[in-house]
């Protein structure tokens, strides 16, 4: 049963590394890296079913940890030009609550 | 027993192969749609049904409860996470786009 | 006092859950960690004085979430006939939803629960209304949506 999940899982992988390579702007991107990354976790949870270990799943937790953080840090970078603090958010924020 | 068991695992093949068709079937819209905003909507068939299904289908064979909490954990984090991402990609991209006249309903 | 007794109850059970190890030595790392965590939190609540407050009932929540997810499950339908069709005949578009909400908590799960099921994407908050996309919209989308916003404001605590 599990082999047949990492199997699919594998295939739509290369389907997003493929849309990675012919991506036309920087969000398809953003957006197949973060595909990439949700198939990731779940990837490394059926990967250890199918080992059984199921020590597997606090390193799923932790790229699903790191995984939201890089997108939101990446999107803030491309719409604020900085990761850290942001001074004049009035002048560049359109409509963002 | 017998038969909670076969039905168990009945249950959790469903799941894991629904959830297994849905990933391959979001990487594949993923694949082939044109324009940024459709493959958004393809990318979110990954990431609740596909995650749904297939974390569904983890937590039926787990057979211990710390493994099940663990599961049940990972899913609510990207139930919660994966709309939010998906939300700030599309609030960032709509920069490059002309938002439509205000006229709600 | 109240909200420190709960968040400790919540932080060692998470690390108790998530540990699985059960000796004197982890479980002290544990509270000690849990301690460090609350004394962080209540210093920074002393900085901004922003309060997010959580005001929805418990039990209603628990029988939207199980509604939003047959939901999800309706519209992962749709979108998989349409990637299965291509999308040469969609009719994608943009729009803006007025919400009922009171809380901002309550706009928060609207515009996560629009961006949950496939199809719809909830593209920025600005003020009362949200901007969504429509992957291929019909008339019909938005009494689904007025729906959803009906049983939001249903879970909230009314003033």
């Amino acid at each position: 049963m599990f082999l047949v999940a990492t199997i699919a899982l594998l295939i739509s992988i290369i389907f997003i590394l493929l849309r990675l390579y012919f991506s036309e702007t920087l969000f398809d991107r953003v957006l197949a890296v973060n595909a990439f990354g949700t198939i990731a976790v779940v990837l490394i949870g059926v990967v250890g079913f199918l080992s059984n270990r199921p020590d597997f799943l606090d390193i799923a937790l932790l790229y699903a940890l790191i995984n939201f953080l890089g997108t939101i840090a990446i999107l803030k970078y491309f719409r604020y030009r900085s990761i850290g603090d942001i001074n004049d958010i009035s002048q560049n924020s359109s409509g963002e609550n | 027993m017998e038969i909670f068991e076969i039905l168990l695992n009945v249950l959790s093949w469903i799941f894991v192969l629904v959830g297994s068709f849905l990933m391959v079937l979001g990487a594949i819209g993923i694949l082939r749609f044109h324009g940024f905003w459709a493959r958004l909507h393809a990318a979110s068939v990954i990431e609740s049904g596909g995650m749904i299904f297939l974390l569904a289908g983890m937590c039926l064979q787990a057979g211990d409860f710390l493994i099940f909490f663990k599961l049940a954990f990972i899913g609510l984090f990207l139930f919660i996470t994966g709309p939010t991402s998906t939300h700030a990609l599309a609030s960032a991209a709509l920069l490059d786009r002309s938002k439509p006249k205000k006229e709600s309903n | 006092m109240k909200n420190v007794i709960l968040s400790f109850t919540i932080l060692l059970g998470t690390w108790l859950l998530l540990s699985g190890v059960y000796k004197t030595l982890i479980i002290a790392f544990g509270l000690f960690s849990v301690i460090l965590t609350i004394f962080f939190v209540r210093r920074m609540d002393k900085f901004d004085r922003y309060q997010v407050k959580f005001d929805i009932r418990f039990f209603k929540f628990i029988g939207y979430f199980i509604w939003l997810l047959g939901e999800i499950a309706k519209s992962n339908i749709q979108v998989i006939k349409t990637i299965l069709q291509g999308d040469k005949n969609i009719n994608q578009k943009m729009f803006y939803k007025k919400t009922t909400q009171a809380s901002d908590i309550g706009k928060v799960i609207f515009a996560n629960s629009i961006t949950l099921t496939p199809g719809t994407i909830s593209v920025s908050i600005e003020g009362g209304d949200i901007l969504v996309h429509s992957l291929n919209f019909k008339e019909t989308d938005l009494d689904g949506l007025s729906e959803m916003d009906k049983r939001i404001t249903n879970i909230e605590v009314s003033k």
